[in-house]
């Protein structure tokens, strides 16, 4: 990006206003303001004319804010797209064929109109190109006109300019919701503190705010930033691409230096919020900026089956070169039989010498690739790519892929891997946010070793799951105080609306409801409904309200905290640390936050330093560190003005208390719930991550609410005790290596300084301060750790995410040493980020343990269902998360990839030797299966409340393969070159693996070992930066535009809202656009091959010089006008199983992952067909014609027809779905033929030599043998065809084909027996579901033929039955299974497989009854309704909850459609999309 | 530079549809097109839905098939040789090259007549009229009468574009090359004296081809005049204004060259030669009868095992006798009816199944 050699900045005329040098050695830039006359140059008010000028002369080499991505202008634009053009191969190798018509000696066609193919193709990308490129100019010069205030020195003041016009050094000033046009560094703040927010959802589509910082130095400023008082210099890094780093520093004239960070920095396309006006000066500009720097622009991946189609690309061209190479050697031995021979019909060289048969082989060899060019189908690449963008646009058109709530549809970003989706075999998953909502809910808490369950809050979000699963959430909104009240209130509430509305009702209810939701949560991410609204847990808000009342009665007395209990003085910090450990923002909804500030007086900030200082500090550091504190103005230096006043004494800080409290703006009264509760509403809390949210949200709902964050206080509001302002000494943010996030305060009550620490669970029971066992104390504390960690444990298996809380008390003197290096550490440039880690670390060690969170996330909709459907579609799921193995067995049996009768494989290695060893006996063990080899005594390291998952070996052998669990380090070593075999091996031995604990760069790894070593078609999901690098490594890419930002989107090829839509887009679309592809494919290759041959056989009657009976014009233009439509139709419309068929039989969509359409057999088959018709159709015209008087050109003509209607029959053959369109572009292709014709052999009586075809066609016209031929040749070529198709239809059918027949046996059947045939699968459903508690989907399904006779008495079971009622049974066992699906886990599996209404089949189904019955038998199934009983119907540790709320749900969906739409497609449309759960 | 879009659509797209209440959805619309439910038809191909169309095909085609075969049986044809390369035959001297001009008779009887129109034909096999070079050896314009190729020839033409520096007119090898015997018919009568067969010239090319594609070139009262400059075809005994007496067969408009210069699509052809028009409707235009063929044999085959013949023939609708599409089209409907026989038995033995059975995998 480095457009300005250093050295073209020397000669630089003085009186320029801006100013920028690079040094190149330096690797820095420079910015200076350009406000500043230059050092020694003239007066600037005379300057100022000159300067102006020269800022538009200098203005070329200037990295300006001017956006322009055009490629090209219009001078260039011809020479570069062509350049471009070329660059594909197939472009220059038809351009060198036109180009050899060129040379006399070999030329088959008119050399201009063998350009004419070539030139087209290329016209038309060159207009596409155009096209694209002027769009973008537009958006360009919309985006640069775009206007913004920036400081003019002529008017001093700020003036109103556009976008483009903006130099690196000007100052800008924006305003609250203004866009940010450059990189700016923040200089000036509206805000009191020098804090500005942004939101950065343009760029990384993070909704949340995210706070920027003055630069350090500015933000004392007590009047208005005055850019013409700007002198310092600001050296900088060079422009680059990342996002998250910004270094450098501010030169101040009395050579201060300052550092810059990331903070200071308002990056381009961001919004300022919150903040009312801002002034900065821009540092990088245009492209120079981190937005537009990151900005790469689509990705292009090539489809599998594109490669396979290069391949036999290939193979043509091979078959081309023998094809030439054969009618070479005949033409040369053809040359030499004639040669001495004087005969007539040879031509001898222009000089009158006879060919030398070797010549005449080689012109022959060249003359016949130029007219067997048609073998490798010019058309074929541009077809494939229109046929791709269209498909594109249907997926996108997609209402089923429609997301409501978030009002988004599927986004294809890359256009040519549509295909793709058809073939893949393994989908690696991300959870969090993928599979799960990422909505992160409150659901438990332990406080000082004792638990508190939260019934209520379960049963609360159990209720959203039932809503959510019914698609009835019509929860009472704004009805909060309703909410926080009793479960019965709850329960009439639902009941009332359940009785109220009828099905139909609520579905569209549901959807409005959701969208209102969406919609008022749109500005505040992770606040819907369910994550804010926490029901208490009773015992736990008794014991907070306690806390509070007593602080508030003691908190004037010496040490107010002493008067607690310490359990209670453990409840109130745990509360504290909820609502303040955290980078939560409070906001209020409807305008930017109009802070409230309260500032006793002005504050110096050097003196109070020192006052910090000596405070704090014992006498002996006081140098030492006020000569640190006064050289670095450190964050915490100048909110040291309040601690300074705080500190002075408690009782300052309860006068300052009190005196906000006066404030009529956050006057609210300290004791009244009722009053707070109304303000409730008007508190929003944003925040950087789900978790931080939910805690907050759930410390609100035990009235600690949090009511203010400023950048140096946090203030909490509590019933009693009114509003306690925290004084925010530092904010250690939360990163991935310390898994903990920490806030040092100053408790106002206590005046302590505390650490409030808030981590993994792992982490933070090791940072603990260790108690010895000797005294009382330090016994309970023990016990309450081993307490906390069973819980802990607890939470785990239920899937709960666990956080740890803990405290420290600091003493001022530990605190003091501290800050002695934390301030050193913030200060230094160079390795500041790993001097604050080793900072962090120092902090936060010997903590004493609070309590622990467990936060649900839940499933996202429709999850277990969409896996169930994936597996049967033969996918292979794996999930590679960074949870902990628990949480993450727990998603997985959540979501049904695990299933608990299944065994688990766990493979916990700590060295590459046990890794090697474990990976080894599993093995063994797979290989060996049947045997009670238990796997998990391979150190399974899991032991507490795990057991329910360790391998139960079932006795049956038609056990489901095992699954795989791995932990991150036993994958580290399993990735390693020496195990990568065993452990792929044991992988596909496994029925799902689950990766837990793996890093990105594993994830990554894991797809590609995949994708190179199985040469499987690999398909990632996820929805974070952390699965960026999985997405872009895996063949499709997919991002969930979810609520973790837009980088998963932006790097994937596909997005889509919600997993569950996934499956419609694999099984559906990816299988249609297979398929479709695929058969175009093969029909290009048959279409050109067939052709070819036609030119090809013709060879043996003329010599084998490469002459040609069909007339140039139409040999050119056949592909690309005559044949193309058709195709290309069938390519973008063909639907070969309609899509509620493929939804109900996932399993059709292995014969795209067994590349079933298009494999080389396939290939070849099709050529040896394409051969066939082609002497097919050459020879019956050469028999008619034989010996008769017809000229080359009149007998072309009809051979070509001929070809013409069999390309049309045999794609008719091919074509599986007949629309209008493609009888219309049928018979527009037949027309245009011979319009074309009709016209062309009538335009000149001497021209096109040589066929001269003047009349030919007319004269065919009023010929019957044209007639004739033309009607013979095409069906005989096509008989065989047809009849194979037709006896592999029926005696070898496909399941496609199976599936199509049973599709329109499904339309055939008229409506009122449909709606008949549904109801009766109502009632059997409902009878089954009656009778069968406790069983499988075979037997219930062998229970409705065995209840059939009550509906339809002529029945008498067995055979006849069945006969009577094939269409009706058909669907209704259709129906009985979808509708049972997503409620059973095994059944899923076994549905298609053993359960199809055959009577021999239904014997060997039967055969499976028993071990999936006896299943309920098994010891752990009485664990796993402990899990769920614990849980109880939370969704996430029960399936069988699940199971059984699946179970009861078909009693009302099929009603419920049937009220919808009347017609049974419809019904069947509607079928896949019941029963989420 | 989605970001930047983004942004734009935010600002400007978003905030204006709001208060509109209906906010402005990205909803796909639901029509038929869009989400790819067009009605449509959707065949299967199984035995029992693909039959109806065998059997229709075998019932339409070997209808045709008997009336195409019956029509071209009813063809009178008859073909003599007359190349000479058996010793016997009476045009044996005329291959050796010496003898200039050479003629000689052959007899031949007709066992039946000939009634209707009559078309005499030369035919020649192994003569590869379909050669590139030598198909490409010709210059429309210069046969369209244009006067400007007629002196500067196509380069096409070469090396048959110039003799002597003269333009050949009609250049290339394709005129150079033309059949140039003559073959006259005699019906030897009951009594002595042979009567010779009236032999219509013209109506032998296609319309279009003598009145629109060929022109003499303008200019000039005779044709020797608007031919001057130019030089006639090496291998020609005449230039090409002395192709013929009759001044409207003569020059590029001579019939006989016309019919020549349309390149055959086989190396086994046969190009019209002459028209035996019917007289009258009670004689037949042949009878039956002994004829003799008197040919001038100036046409060299015999060097490249080319053979020369001459065939007589009448016509029906569908041209000239053509017993292989008849003969296909029987076969092929009988095939069809036969394979309409095999699914209808298949799809009686297995629509059970195929009815009832469901997917299975």
């Amino acid at each position: 990006m480095e457009r300005e050699p250093a050295a073209a900045e020397e000669p630089r005329p003085p009186g320029r206003r801006r100013r920028r040098r690079r040094r190149r050695e330096g690797r820095t830039r420079t910015v200076r303001s350009n406000l500043l006359p230059p050092p020694g140059a003239e007066d600037p008010a005379a300057g100022a004319a000159k300067g102006e000028r020269r800022r538009r002369v200098c203005a070329q080499h200037l990295a300006d804010n001017r956006l322009k991505t055009t490629k090209y202008t219009l001078l260039s634009f011809l020479p570069k797209n062509l350049f471009e053009q070329f660059h594909r191969l197939a472009n220059v190798y038809f351009v060198f064929i036109a180009l050899l018509n060129f040379v006399p000696a070999v030329n088959a066609f008119q050399p201009g109109l063998a350009l004419a193919p070539v030139l087209f193709i290329l016209a038309v990308t060159a207009f596409k190109d155009l096209w694209e490129d002027y769009s973008r100019h537009r958006s360009d010069h919309e985006i640069n006109h775009l206007g913004c205030l920036v400081f003019s020195r002529e008017e001093k003041k700020y003036v109103n300019r556009f976008w483009k016009e903006i130099r690196v050094g000007d100052f800008v000033r924006l305003r609250c919701n203004e866009i940010i046009p450059a990189d700016i560094l923040l200089l000036s703040s509206s805000d009191p503190d020098g804090l500005c927010h942004i939101e950065t959802a343009n760029l990384d589509g993070e909704t949340n705010l995210k706070r920027r910082q003055v630069v350090r130095g500015f933000s004392e400023l007590v009047s208005e930033f005055n850019p013409l008082t700007f002198t310092s210099i600001i050296e900088c890094e060079k422009p680059n691409n990342d996002l998250t780093r910004f270094r450098g520093c501010i030169i101040h004239d009395n050579g201060k230096k300052a550092g810059l960070y990331k903070e200071n920095l308002l990056l381009r396309g961001c919004t300022i919020r919150n903040t009312e006006a801002v002034v900065g000066i821009v540092i990088y500009a245009g492209h120079e900026t981190k937005a537009l720097l990151n900005n790469s622009g689509p990705r292009y991946k090539r489809s599998q089956l594109e490669r396979q189609m290069n391949c036999d690309v290939l193979w043509c061209v091979l078959l081309l070169v023998c094809m030439s190479l054969f009618s070479a050697v005949g033409h040369g031995l053809w040359v030499r039989r004639y040669q001495d021979k004087k005969s007539l019909f040879d031509v001898p060289e222009s000089d009158g010498s006879a060919l030398s048969p070797v010549t005449a082989a080689v012109y022959s060899f060249l003359t016949m690739i130029i007219v067997l060019q048609v073998l490798i189908p010019i058309s074929l690449y541009v077809s494939i790519e229109i046929v791709k963008v269209c498909q594109v646009y249907f997926i996108n058109q997609d209402m089923e892929l429609y997301d409501e709530e978030t009002d988004s549809q599927l986004q294809c970003r890359a256009l040519n891997i549509t295909e793709d989706l058809g073939q893949i075999q393994y989908i690696f998953s991300d959870k969090t946010g993928t599979l799960t909502e990422n909505k992160m809910v409150f659901r438990r808490c332990t406080v000082s070793g004792i638990e508190y369950s939260h019934d209520a809050n379960a049963q609360r979000l159990a209720r959203y799951q039932e809503a959510d699963s019914e698609e009835e959430e019509v929860m009472p909104r704004g009805g909060l105080a309703s909410q926080r009240g009793s479960i019965g209130s709850h329960q009439s509430i639902r009941m009332m609306h359940r009785s109220q509305s009828t099905k139909s009702h609520r579905r569209t209810g549901s959807r409005a409801e959701a969208k209102r939701a969406s919609m008022l949560s749109k500005h505040t991410a992770f606040s819907s409904p369910m994550e804010k609204d926490i029901t208490p847990d009773p015992k736990l808000l008794e014991k907070v309200s306690e806390c509070d009342r007593c602080l508030s009665v003691a908190r004037h007395k010496e040490h107010p905290l002493a008067h607690l209990s310490p359990e209670l003085s453990d409840v109130f910090d745990f509360f504290i640390a909820l609502t303040i450990c955290n980078t939560v923002v409070v906001t209020s909804p409807d305008q930017p936050r109009q802070k409230v500030r309260v500032r006793f007086e002005l504050k110096s900030p050097v003196k109070t330093i020192e006052d910090f200082l000596r405070r704090f500090t014992p006498s002996r550091l006081t140098s030492g560190c006020s000569s640190i504190g006064s050289l670095a103005t450190s964050k915490s230096n100048h909110k040291s003005g309040s601690s300074f006043l705080s500190s002075l004494s408690s009782d300052s800080t309860l006068l300052r208390l009190e005196d906000k409290l006066s404030q009529p703006t956050t006057a609210i009264a300290s004791n009244g719930y009722s009053s707070q509760a109304g303000k409730e509403l008007e508190l929003r809390y944003e925040a950087e991550s789900p978790d931080e949210a939910a805690l907050v949200y759930a410390a609100k709902a035990y009235n600690c609410a949090l009511v203010d964050r400023l950048h140096d206080q946090v203030s909490v509001e509590l019933p009693h005790l009114g509003r306690l302002t925290f004084e925010l000494l530092h904010t250690l943010g939360f990163d991935s290596i310390r898994k903990r996030m920490s806030v040092v305060i100053r408790h106002p009550i206590t005046d302590e300084i505390n650490v409030y620490t808030k981590g993994a669970d792992s982490v933070v029971m090791d940072l603990l301060l260790p108690c010895s066992s000797d005294d009382a104390r330090g016994r309970h504390q023990k016990k309450i750790r081993s307490k906390t960690q069973n819980f802990l444990n607890m939470y785990a298996v239920e899937g709960l995410r666990t956080l740890c809380i803990a405290k420290r008390v600091l003493s001022k003197e530990e605190y003091a040493c501290w800050l002695q290096s934390h301030l050193e550490a913030e200060s230094s440039v160079d390795n500041r980020e790993e001097l604050l880690f080793q900072s962090a670390i120092r902090l936060e060690t010997n903590l004493h343990l609070l309590g622990a969170t467990g936060i649900e996330d839940r499933l996202q909709e429709g999850v277990p269902e969409t896996i169930a459907k994936l597996r049967q579609a033969g996918l292979q799921i794996w999930v590679l998360t960074g949870d902990k193995q628990e949480t993450a067995i727990n998603i997985a049996h959540a979501c049904k990839l695990l299933d608990h009768e299944e065994e688990v494989i766990t493979v916990n290695a700590e060295s590459q030797e046990a890794c090697a060893a474990l990976l080894d006996q599993c093995l063994r063990y797979v290989q060996s299966r049947g045997l009670h080899s238990s796997p998990e005594k391979t150190e399974s390291k899991v032991s507490v409340g795990f057991s329910p998952l360790c391998p139960t070996p079932t006795s049956t052998a038609s056990n489901p393969s095992p699954s795989l669990v791995i932990d991150g380090r036993s994958l580290a070593y399993a990735l390693e070159k020496n195990l990568e075999d065993k452990f792929l091996f044991l992988a596909k031995q496994c029925r799902s693996v689950l990766c837990c604990r793996s890093t990105p760069l594993q994830k990554s790894m894991v797809v590609k070992l995949v994708r190179s070593k199985l040469k499987a078609m690999t398909l990632a999901i996820g929805d974070g930066a952390n699965d960026v690098s999985m997405i872009q490594v895996a063949d499709v890419g997919v991002g969930i535009s979810g609520q973790e930002g837009m980088q998963a989107v932006m790097a994937s090829d596909f997005a889509v809202p919600r997993f569950r839509y996934l499956e419609r887009l694999l099984i559906v679309h990816g299988h249609w656009c297979y398929s479709r592809l695929a058969n175009m494919v093969l029909y290009f290759f048959y279409k050109n091959t067939m052709f070819v041959g036609l030119l090809f056989w013709f060879q043996f009657y003329c010599g084998f010089s490469a002459s040609a009976m069909i007339d140039q014009w139409y040999l050119i233009f056949f592909n690309l006008l005559f044949s193309s439509l058709p195709q290309l139709v069938t390519g973008v419309l063909d639907k070969d199983v309609p899509a509620h068929v493929l939804l109900t039989k996932p399993q059709l969509y292995r014969s795209g992952q067994n590349m079933e359409e298009y494999r080389p057999q396939t290939f070849w088959l099709n050529m040896v067909d394409a051969a066939f018709q082609s002497l097919v159709c050459f020879f019956i015209p050469y028999l008619a014609y034989y010996n008769s008087d017809v000229d080359l050109f009149t007998w072309g003509t009809p051979i070509t027809a001929i070809a013409l209607f069999t390309f049309l029959l045999h794609l008719g053959i091919e074509t599986r779905t007949w629309t209008w369109l493609n009888w219309i572009t049928c018979g527009f292709s037949i027309l245009l033929f011979f319009a074309v014709a009709l016209i062309y052999n009538a335009s000149c009586a001497a021209c096109y030599p040589p066929s001269n075809p003047y009349w030919t066609m007319q004269t065919l016209l009023g010929d019957p043998l044209f007639y004739l031929t033309c009607l013979i040749a095409p069906v005989t070529a096509l008989l065989p065809r047809l009849f194979f198709k037709a006896l592999q239809g029926s005696l070898f059918p496909t399941p496609l084909q199976l599936g199509r027949r049973s599709a329109s046996k499904r339309l055939n059947i008229p409506k009122e027996t449909f709606a008949q045939g549904c109801l009766e699968g109502d009632l059997r459903t409902e009878h089954s579901v009656g009778r069968t508690t406790s069983s499988s989907d075979c037997t219930s399904q062998a229970s409705w033929h065995t209840q059939q006779p009550a509906y339809s008495p002529e029945a008498s079971g067995g055979r006849s039955v069945v006969d009577n009622s094939v269409p009706l049974r058909d669907d209704t066992v259709l129906e009985g299974l979808s509708a049972q699906s997503p409620g059973s886990s095994t059944w899923g599996a076994a549905v298609p497989e053993g359960c199809p209404e055959e009577s021999k089949v239904k014997s060997t189904s039967a055969g499976r009854v028993a071990p999936l019955s006896s299943l309920f038998n098994l010891p752990n199934f009485s664990s796993i309704n402990w899990i769920s009983s614990l849980s109880l119907v939370s969704g996430l540790g029960s399936q069988f909850a699940d199971g059984q709320a699946g179970r009861g749900f078909p009693v009302q969906a099929p009603s419920g459609r049937a009220g919808l739409k009347g017609t049974d497609h419809g019904l069947l449309l509607g079928a896949p999309s019941r029963g989420h759960s | 530079m989605a970001m930047n879009y983004n942004s734009k659509d935010e600002v400007d797209g978003g905030p204006p549809c709001a208060p509109g209440g209906t906010a402005k959805s990205r909803r796909p619309d639901n029509t038929a097109f869009k989400q790819q439910r067009l009605p449509a038809w959707q065949p299967i191909l199984t035995a029992g839905t693909v039959l109806p169309t065998f059997f229709i095909i075998g019932l339409i085609f070997i209808p045709i098939g008997i009336g195409i075969f019956v029509t071209s049986n009813n063809i009178r044809e008859i073909e003599i040789d007359y190349t000479g390369t058996e010793p016997s035959s009476p045009c044996n001297k005329c291959l050796s090259p010496d003898v200039t001009p050479c003629f000689c008779t052959i007899n031949f009887t007709l066992e039946k007549s000939f009634e209707g129109n009559v078309f005499m034909y030369y035919g020649l096999s192994n003569f590869y009229q379909n050669h590139r070079r030598y198909v490409k050896s010709r210059d429309d314009s210069q046969l369209n009468g244009d006067s400007s190729a007629l002196l500067n020839p196509s380069k096409e033409c070469e090396p048959y574009r110039r003799n002597e520096d003269k333009p050949i007119a009609p250049c290339g090898a394709i005129a150079n090359s033309m059949f140039n015997d003559t073959l006259e018919l005699f019906l030897i009568g009951n009594d002595s004296s042979p009567t010779p067969i009236t032999l219509k010239k013209k109506g032998i090319a296609w319309w279009t081809d003598k009145n629109v594609k060929f022109r003499n070139p303008p200019g000039g009262e005779t044709l020797e005049e608007r031919f001057k400059g130019t030089t006639k075809p090496v291998n020609w005994l005449n230039p090409v204004y002395m192709l013929d007496s009759d001044p409207d067969n003569n020059g590029f408009i001579n019939e006989d060259f016309i019919v020549w210069m349309r390149t055959a699509a086989l190396p086994t052809f046969r190009k019209l030669y002459r028209l035996i028009e019917r007289k009258s409707d009670l004689h037949p235009t042949l009878p039956a009868g002994r004829y003799y063929l008197n040919i001038t044999y100036n046409y060299p085959v015999h060097s490249f095992d080319g053979r020369k013949r001459m065939i007589l023939s009448t016509i029906s609708w569908m041209g000239g006798k053509n017993p292989f599409l008849g003969i296909a089209y029987i076969a092929i409907g009988s095939i069809s009816f036969l394979l309409g026989v095999v699914l209808l038995v298949i799809n009686h033995k297995y629509r059970n199944s195929s009815n009832t059975a469901d997917i299975t995998i």
